[in-house]
């Protein structure tokens, strides 16, 4: 104070308007408190939560259980990743842009696509951007989206879509399987439709098997077709870029971050090799280059001109910060599985969750699943023969300690009284028993 | 220049990691599917419709553990955070991020929590939830917070449409589809307000570098939606007109929006709302010490004013004086803008860092960072080849910006070169070339949690730098040196013939090479 010549701290806001400087005291805690009591306080709050590790919990619908290795929480608290800001300059933060260039790099080898950002929010947003830039890339304001779908997802693609003139249109699921009903699609799409967009696996878990046609059917119309995968699922399944996707999608918090009550999550966004597409992705994109005098590799930003801080009102998107360190979480991941562990995962999932499906479906009055079709890692589960709601179902569960699937009996009303769960490789076999004891027992009236 | 005040980085030269490897290692073992599980299933590949198999592995490299941690510990080495040092990139408020907040975030009676679980397993983080809301409504001086945009560009968004939204109740969507933004906004201003579907207006900052009150008024008409506006401005500088401002938008029928980005300084000291602010986000990774991680996680929540509560995205937190609540039923919310709730892990350290400081604490906050950013300013002011434009003799708040014009014209030293010496010494750089208003800018904002010994030694290797600009400019020119890599090509980087976005593209462009 001494050295700027001022007496008084106060002499620094005298430029504020006297009527706009607080005076009174606010509804927040006025005196701070030791680390210790924060520590005793906020443990205090959270023990009263009952997580997976009290009880086994068979959700999933946008964010899934999944282990996190030992190592991956460790290097997600290297406090030189942790504590750097967007890598500006590129000289001294070449550590942050290698890793998020392998995150890339990794994320297109198990999607099959030549080209990846380095993250989106989530999936539901990346699915808003996504329709942005089709609509860009075709000048055509229409995407076509399964009927089947999270309606989270569909919430925020609405919200994203709407301000840039796109509507957006719902395709028929066939009854019997759930997959798209071909017809339906060959009835809505024309030349003003910018994309279709599946998923696979579906909302509501099954295997959507007709990627080839609705691919070429899509092509034939000029559009773009857009994927949404759960990035768990491709070591045993098709990756979207072996049925030319242009664009894939999807939520890679499974891939080493933890739920963290859904938050953050990590969007998933690629696409083909095609610069007519790369132009026009959002987000932050890390280039692999040389040194200037060439002798060396290294990492920057690039294809900035994309981007809000250099094209302003311009830009492809606003995007800013991001979802960075979890996407250096999921680089550590998919380093740490590899090709073989990415399977394996894949497979213990699989094994886990029709387990649980055989299980369940041999209990009276439950269908499980309600489609007839592969799943991967969630399943439907309606028990309308039963007379029993989700709900009270779900009431009972939790009673004996068993926190059943996600009710969507009101997200989708026409299957009845249906739950969607999930099952991962963090679910034992003895979990997965008791989850059918349990269920037997409540509709046995036990 | 002399060694002593030099760093120098680790250059661990490190393979990406594709490249890396051999068959058969692996790094991590996963539960396998039990055997009974096996055997009542039987072959899972019978499972999977044959189409849809994946028939070739993805390449991801084959490593063992320590191979996977020592790669990963290398690049981290390569790499500067706050931890590291003095950070003073303007804008970012790189301040301290306290170590209690980590090992909270990381409870697994948090982070294991899904967030579709009953209401009554989760009443803990709800609590947590509800209470920061309350307290980021009172510390901005809105009616209500919503928790759930991921970044202070995502509140943006979600602000720009909820301003969209207002007017098209009150039947004016149609006509009011201009956003103004001043000539001296962050680059996400202009950018949300296009995704929202409005035009850009922008008005010029007047000699004071403010809002032109004329401009402003020549501007506005009926066709306004809103402005946004960061006060304190990307100069530094508070917007001492701020309700002559809020008057003029108001009375032409538009909302005015506060961009958080700058709100460090305001801490207990002045409201936004109270300012006659409408829409108020906060970027919880800059001002409540949350860290960037390298460009995220963030989270920008978003503040309103009473009228605009109804549209916020669903859920809203709720409390019935027992038990809390996700509330649903909202029948005008625009919807949701994201999967579930927010960015909880980012919010649980901002609780904890509120808890930690309480108000007082965070009045000093705002204190000591104005204070850091005008002692800094003072220092640097008498430096041969930087100016200091726009009303130098005025405090600044949380940030100051300097033009390094003077040494560009004098020795041919730009900003960038300034900015690439400053990593030779162990410092980050400061944000450069913006605001867009100031040529050649170098944008400093110190935060209040740099001690006076590191302020003083930036200010002495900018003195340094700059005095070798006059005297040795090419060592400033070919800066940096002491990084783990010195320039890079970024031309190369950018060029359809050399791009390599990913190792599958840079293999392939290779072999085309070849």
């Amino acid at each position: 104070m001494r050295e700027i010549g001022i007496r008084s701290i106060e002499e620094l806001f005298s430029d504020i308007p006297e009527k706009f400087r607080l005076k009174r005291k606010l509804n927040v805690p006025e005196k701070g408190l030791s680390e210790f009591e924060v520590k005793k306080h906020v443990e205090a709050l959270l023990s009263r939560s009952e997580t997976c590790n009290d009880m086994p919990v068979f959700l999933g619908a946008g964010c899934w259980p999944h282990y996190v290795p030992a190592v991956v929480k460790e290097i997600a608290q290297r406090s030189e990743f942790l504590t750097s800001y967007t890598p500006y300059q590129p000289e001294t933060s070449q550590g942050m842009l290698q890793a998020l260039f392998e995150y890339q790099s990794m994320i297109c080898e198990i999607t099959g696509m030549g080209v990846a950002n380095c993250s989106m929010y989530d999936w539901a947003s990346a699915l808003g951007e996504a329709a942005r830039m089709a609509a860009r890339v075709k000048g055509r304001h229409e995407i076509l989206i399964p009927k089947i779908i999270s309606p989270e997802r569909a919430a925020a693609l609405k919200v994203y879509a709407e301000p840039a003139g796109i509507s957006v249109r719902q395709v028929e699921f066939d009854a019997e399987k759930g997959h798209i009903n071909l017809e339906d699609l060959r009835n809505d799409i024309s030349d003003k439709t910018a994309a279709v967009y599946i998923e696979n696996p579906s909302y509501l878990g099954f295997i959507e098997t007709q990627v080839d046609e609705i691919s070429k059917e899509t092509h034939a119309n000029d559009a773009l077709f857009i994927v949404g995968v759960d990035p768990t699922s491709l070591g045993i399944l098709r990756p979207p870029g072996d049925y030319e996707a242009d664009i894939v999608i999807g939520e890679a918090q499974p891939l080493g971050n933890p739920m963290n009550f859904g938050g953050p999550l990590l969007g998933i966004f690629t696409c083909r090799e095609d610069m007519a597409l790369v132009r026009q992705m959002p987000g932050r994109i890390i280039g692999m280059t040389t040194t200037q005098d060439g002798t060396k590799n290294g990492f920057c930003m690039t294809l900035q001109t994309r981007e809000q801080h250099i094209r302003r009102e311009k830009a492809t998107s606003n995007i800013c910060s991001n979802e960075a360190l979890c996407s250096v979480v999921s680089a550590v991941y998919m380093a740490l599985l590899g090709p073989e562990g990415l399977r394996e995962l894949g497979e213990t999932v699989m094994y886990n969750a029709n387990y649980a499906v055989h299980l369940l479906s041999k209990i009276g009055g439950v269908k499980a699943p309600v489609f007839k079709s592969a799943h991967f890692k969630e399943f439907t589960v309606n028990l309308d023969e039963t007379g029993l709601s989700v709900k009270d179902v779900n009431q009972k569960l939790l009673g004996r300690r068993i926190h059943g699937g996600k009710d969507v009996s009101s997200e989708f009303s026409e299957l009845g009284q249906t739950a969607l769960y999930c099952v991962t490789e963090m679910h034992s076999r003895d979990e997965i028993e008791s989850l059918a004891a349990a269920l037997e027992g409540i509709l046995g009236g036990r | 220049m002399e060694g002593e005040k030099m760093f120098k980085q680790a250059s661990w030269n490190e393979p990406v990691i594709l490249s890396k490897g051999r068959k058969g290692r692996r790094g991590h073992l996963l539960p396998k599917a039990e055997e009974q599980v096996r055997q009542t299933i039987g072959d899972i590949n019978a499972l999977i419709p044959d189409r849809m198999r994946r028939k070739t592995c993805p390449k991801l490299p084959e490593l063992s553990e320590v191979e996977v941690v020592r790669h990963f510990t290398r690049l981290s080495q390569m790499n500067y955070g706050v931890d590291s040092g003095f950070y003073p990139l303007g804008s970012c408020t790189m301040k301290y991020n306290p170590k209690i907040n980590e090992s909270l975030a990381n409870l697994e009676s948090f982070s294991m929590l899904h967030p579709c679980q009953d209401e009554s397993t989760v009443q803990g983080i709800l609590e947590i939830l509800y209470k920061l809301e309350r307290w980021l409504a009172e510390l901005t001086g809105t009616h209500e917070v919503c928790l759930q945009p991921a970044a202070g560009a995502h509140g943006e968004f979600l602000g720009t449409l909820l301003i969209r939204t207002h007017h098209e109740l009150n039947g004016e969507g149609e006509k009011r589809k201009e956003v103004i933004v001043p000539d001296s906004a962050h680059g996400t201003n202009p950018a949300s307000a296009a995704m929202a579907g409005f035009n850009v207006v922008v008005v010029q900052s007047n000699e004071d570098g403010c809002v032109d009150l004329q401009a402003l008024k020549a501007a506005v008409s009926e066709r306004t939606a809103g402005l946004m506006l960061t006060n304190p401005n990307t100069l530094g500088l508070f917007e001492k007109n701020i309700e002559e401002v809020a008057k003029i938008v108001h009375e032409a029928g538009g909302l005015l929006y506060y961009d958080g980005a700058n709100l460090n300084p305001l801490l207990g000291k002045a409201r936004p709302g109270d300012m006659g602010f409408d829409i108020v986000h906060i970027n919880i990774h800059k001002t409540f010490s949350t860290p960037h991680g390298g460009g995220g996680p963030g989270a920008g929540p978003v503040g309103v004013c009473e009228e605009l509560e109804k549209f916020l995205p669903v859920p809203r937190v709720a409390f019935d004086g027992k038990l809390y609540h996700l509330d649903y039923d909202k029948p005008q919310s625009i919807g949701k803008i994201r999967s579930f709730y927010g960015n909880t892990a980012v919010l649980l350290r901002a609780y904890a860092y509120i808890l930690s400081l309480g108000l007082e604490g965070l009045k000093e906050v705002a204190e000591v960072s104005v204070l850091n950013a005008n002692y800094l300013m003072k220092k640097l002011k008498g430096i041969k080849g930087l100016a200091l434009p726009y009303n130098s003799e005025k405090p600044r708040k949380h940030e100051c910006v300097f033009s390094a014009k003077p040494l560009k014209g004098d020795t041919g030293v730009t900003a960038l070169n300034v900015a690439k010496r400053l990593l030779d010494y162990g410092l980050h750089s400061p944000t450069i070339y913006f605001p867009l208003i100031v040529e050649e800018a170098l944008m400093i904002e110190p935060t209040e949690t740099f001690e006076k010994e590191e302020l003083d030694r930036f200010v002495d290797a900018v003195q340094d730098i700059c005095e070798e600009a006059y005297t040795n400019p090419e060592a400033v020119l070919k800066a940096p040196q002491n990084t783990s890599i010195p320039r890079l090509d970024e031309v190369r980087a950018s060029h359809p013939r050399t791009m390599a976005l990913s190792w599958r593209m840079y293999l392939k462009k290779q072999k085309q090479e070849q």
